[in-house]
C-alpha cells in the first residue's frame, strides 16, 4: 500500500470517528429527550442543557480533537506542510 | 506605532480597537449621565461603528485577483474565526435567536444544534479539500472537479437561489435597525444600510470583508454578553449566568404550571386585533414534548440545517483565505468556538426575560397584574405604540394572562434591557450589535453571489480572455446591482413571504451538498451525475416546498416534512439520483482521478493556479 492510500484510509478512519460522535451529540441524544430530562445538571434538566449548552460545547471540542488529530495523521505519512505555517 | 506587515500586527490592531470601543461605550455612559438623550445615544452609536467599518473598508482596497476573491490567502486561523462567526451570525441569530427560545422554548433549540454541529461537516468533509484545491468560489470547485460550464452554471444557479433568499432578510434587519436608531423611515433605513454595506465590501472584496468582519464579530459579541452579564447580575441570578440559572429555568416550569400554557384559537386572535407576527407564549421551556413524532420533527430540523450549514457558500469561501490546509481545518473550529460564545448565551437571555416578565414576586413581572396598571408602565406603552407588543384581555377579567400577553420576537433581545432597568447606553450597544450582525453576513452574501456571477459566469463562461482590470470592474458592478436588488424587494416589505432565513439551507443543501461532498469522497462520480443531482435535487426541493407551504398549496405534511425541512427531499433526490446517474455513465478520465488524488492530501500546489 503506497504512502498516499496509507494516509487516505487514516483520514477516513479520523472522518468516520469524528462523525459517529458529532451523531451521538447531535441526534441521538435528542431521541432520548423526554427521558434525558428527568436527570439533571447544575440544576438544569439535563436535555434543555445539551440542547443549550452541552452538545454544542462537545462540538468545539470534537472539532479542535479532530483537527489535532488529523495533523498527526498527515505528520506520519509525510504530508504535513511546512513553511507557510499559521 | 505599527511596525512591520499589516498581518503581523493583527492582535495589537485589534486588541486596540477593542479597547477603543470600550472607551467609546463608557464615554456614551457619561454622557448619558449629563443628559444627552436616548435618541441622540443611539444616533452616535451606528454612526460610529458604520463609520469604522467603512474606514477598514477604505483602508482594504486592493487591484489584486487573488486579494479580492480570497483575501490573499493570508488570514490566520483565530481572524478567519471571528470573521466566519460575524458572517454566520445573522441579524436573525443576533435579534430573533432568544425570541424564538423565549416563544419556542425546547422545540425551538433544535436551531442551536443545527446551526452549530454543521460546523463539524464543514470541517471533516469539505473545507480542508476545498482550500487545496485553491478555488475562489464554490462553483469553482463544481466547474473544474467535473468539468465543463454546465455543471458550474447549475451550481451558481444553487447558490445564487439559497444566498439571495438569505441576503434580503439581512438588508430588511439592517434597515430595521438603523430605521429605529437614526429616526428615519423604514424604506430609507434600508438604502442606509446597503450604502454600509458596500462601504465595506466594494474596494477589497474578500480583503476588506474579512477585516470588516472581525470587527463586526467583536462589537457584536460585546453587546450580546454585556448585558446578560449585567442584568444576571443585577437580579441576583449570580455571576456566571451559563452555570447558574438552573433554579431560574425550574421556576419557569412551575410559572407555566401556575399560569397554564393556552394556545390560543386564530379566530380569537383575529378577532381581538392583534397585530400580525406577534405572538404569546404557549410552549414549555424546558420541556421535552412527548411522542416520536416531536422527537422526529426536532432531528429533521436539525439535519436540515446541518447539513445546509455545509452547503452555503458564504460560509465555505471564508475557507479558502487561510494560508494552508491545516489553518483551514482549525480555522473551523476557532468559528465554531466563536459562535458558542453566541449561542449558548441566547437561552441564558431567553431564560432571564421569560422570568423578569412571568415571575409575580419580581418588580419587572407583568404577567397576572392588572392590565390597567400594566398598561401605563413606560417600556410597555413604547412597544404597543410601534405595535411590537399587544394586549388581549381575551376572559375580560382585567386581569393579564400568560396567553393573552403578545410580543414580536425580536422584541426580546431589544427590549431586555429596558425591561431590567439598565440604562440606555445599553439599548445604544444593542442597536449596533444587530446591525453588526447583519451587515457582516449580509457583505457576506452579497459577495458570494457577486463572486460567483463574475468569476464564474463572466470570466470563465462569457469572456474568459478578460483582464483583470475588467474582472474587478464586472466584480464591483455586480455588487452594486446584487445589493439593490436585495434592498429593493427589502423595502417592498414583501419579505414574509419570501420565507423564512431556514429556506436558504434547504435550498444550498438540495442542490449542492452531495456534488461538493461526492466530489471529493467518491471518485467515481461523473459530471453528468453531479449535473442531474444538482438539477433534480433543487426542481424537486422546490416543488415539495412550494406543494406544502400554506401560502401556496398548502397540502399537509408528508411525515412532519414541513416547509421549513423541504431540504431533506431535495437532498435524497440529489443523492439518488446522483450515484445512479454517475454509476450508469463512464467513470471520470485519468486526469480527473489523480487531480482527486491530490486534492486528498494537504502539501503540494494547489490544483487551480495562485491567479486564474
Amino acid at each position: 500500500m503506497s504512502n498516499k492510500e496509507k494516509h487516505w484510509e487514516k483520514t477516513k478512519g479520523n472522518m468516520f470517528l469524528t462523525l459517529a460522535l458529532w451523531f451521538f451529540f447531535g441526534y441521538i441524544i435528542f431521541m432520548f429527550g423526554e427521558s434525558l430530562n428527568s436527570a439533571s445538571f447544575l440544576g438544569y434538566p439535563l436535555a434543555y442543557y445539551m440542547c443549550a449548552q452541552g452538545s454544542i460545547v462537545a462540538f468545539v471540542i470534537i472539532l479542535f480533537w479532530s483537527a489535532n488529530r488529523q495533523e498527526k495523521i498527515d505528520e506520519e505519512c509525510g504530508f504535513a506542510e511546512r513553511g507557510e505555517d499559521d | 506605532m505599527f511596525k512591520g506587515k499589516f498581518i503581523d500586527n493583527l492582535p495589537k490592531i485589534y486588541g486596540t480597537y477593542t479597547g477603543g470601543f470600550l472607551v467609546f461605550i463608557i464615554l456614551m455612559a457619561i454622557a448619558e449621565q449629563a443628559g444627552m438623550t436616548a435618541k441622540t445615544i443611539g444616533i452616535l452609536f451606528v454612526a460610529f461603528t458604520v463609520c469604522i467599518y467603512a474606514f477598514i473598508g477604505w483602508m482594504s482596497r486592493t487591484v489584486q485577483v487573488d486579494a479580492y476573491y480570497v483575501a490573499g490567502r493570508s488570514v490566520p486561523t483565530v481572524f478567519n474565526g471571528m470573521a466566519t462567526a460575524a458572517d454566520w451570525m445573522s441579524g436573525a441569530s443576533f435579534v430573533a435567536m432568544a425570541g424564538g427560545i423565549y416563544f419556542g422554548g425546547y422545540t425551538y433549540m433544535a436551531f442551536l444544534i443545527g446551526w452549530t454541529g454543521g460546523y463539524i461537516l464543514v470541517s471533516s468533509l469539505l473545507a480542508p479539500y476545498l482550500r487545496k484545491f485553491g478555488c475562489y468560489t464554490v462553483p469553482d470547485f463544481i466547474g473544474t472537479r467535473y468539468g465543463g460550464n454546465l455543471a458550474r452554471f447549475c451550481a451558481v444557479v444553487v447558490l445564487t437561489l439559497a444566498s439571495f433568499t438569505y441576503v434580503t432578510a439581512q438588508i430588511n434587519a439592517t434597515g430595521t435597525i438603523a430605521a429605529r436608531a437614526l429616526s428615519i423611515p423604514f424604506e430609507l433605513g434600508v438604502w442606509v444600510g446597503l450604502v454600509s454595506i458596500l462601504l465595506c465590501s466594494m474596494l477589497g472584496g474578500m480583503r476588506a470583508v474579512t477585516w470588516t468582519q472581525v470587527a463586526q464579530y467583536i462589537v457584536l459579541i460585546i453587546a450580546y454578553l454585556l448585558p446578560i452579564f449585567w442584568i444576571s447580575n443585577k437580579g441576583g441570578y449570580g455571576f456566571f449566568p451559563h452555570l447558574m440559572l438552573g433554579e431560574e429555568v425550574a421556576r419557569l416550569g412551575e410559572l407555566e404550571a401556575q399560569f397554564g400554557l393556552v394556545k390560543n384559537a386564530a379566530a380569537d386572535v383575529k378577532a381581538a386585533g392583534v397585530p400580525g407576527g406577534l405572538k404569546s407564549i404557549s410552549l414549555p421551556h424546558s420541556e421535552v414534548p412527548a411522542g416520536g413524532m416531536a422527537a422526529w420533527k426536532f432531528i429533521s430540523l436539525v439535519i436540515c440545517m446541518m447539513v445546509g450549514t455545509a452547503s452555503l457558500p458564504h460560509i465555505l469561501m471564508r475557507y479558502f483565505t487561510t494560508p494552508s490546509v491545516k489553518a483551514a481545518r482549525k480555522s473551523v473550529a476557532w468559528s465554531l468556538f466563536f459562535i458558542a460564545l453566541l449561542y449558548t448565551s441566547a437561552p441564558m437571555l431567553a431564560t432571564l426575560s421569560k422570568l423578569s416578565l412571568m415571575d409575580p414576586n419580581l418588580a419587572t413581572g407583568i404577567i397576572g397584574k392588572d392590565i390597567s396598571a400594566v398598561m401605563s408602565i413606560d417600556w410597555v406603552q413604547a412597544w404597543t405604540a410601534q405595535k411590537q407588543a399587544f394586549i388581549a384581555d381575551f376572559n375580560g377579567d382585567g386581569i393579564l394572562q400568560l396567553n393573552e400577553w403578545f410580543m414580536r420576537g425580536d422584541v426580546v433581545v431589544l427590549s431586555t434591557p429596558e425591561v431590567a432597568g439598565l440604562p440606555y447606553v445599553i439599548s445604544g450597544l444593542v442597536a449596533a450589535g444587530g446591525m453588526a450582525a447583519a451587515m457582516s453576513t449580509a457583505d457576506g452574501l452579497i459577495l458570494a453571489i457577486a463572486n460567483a456571477l463574475s468569476h464564474d459566469v463572466y470570466y470563465k463562461i462569457i469572456d474568459p480572455k478578460a483582464d483583470v482590470r475588467k474582472r474587478l470592474l464586472v466584480a464591483r458592478g455586480l455588487l452594486i446591482v446584487i445589493g439593490a436588488a436585495g434592498a429593493y424587494i427589502a423595502s417592498m416589505r414583501i419579505t414574509s413571504i419570501l420565507g423564512a432565513v431556514a429556506w436558504a439551507f434547504d435550498f444550498a443543501m438540495s442542490g449542492l451538498f452531495f456534488p461538493l461532498v461526492l466530489g471529493v469522497w467518491w471518485k467515481r462520480a461523473t459530471r453528468q451525475g453531479a449535473i442531474a443531482g444538482m438539477i433534480t435535487g433543487l426542481a424537486s426541493g422546490t416543488a415539495y416546498l412550494i406543494y406544502v407551504y400554506p401560502k401556496f398549496m398548502g397540502n399537509p405534511a408528508w411525515l412532519g416534512i414541513d416547509h421549513l425541512r423541504f431540504g431533506i427531499i431535495g437532498a435524497s433526490v440529489c443523492l439518488v439520483v446522483m450515484v445512479v446517474v454517475s454509476l450508469m455513465t463512464p467513470a471520470p478520465d485519468s486526469s480527473t482521478q489523480k487531480m482527486i488524488d491530490e486534492v486528498r492530501i494537504p502539501t503540494g500546489k494547489t490544483i487551480l493556479g495562485k491567479q486564474h
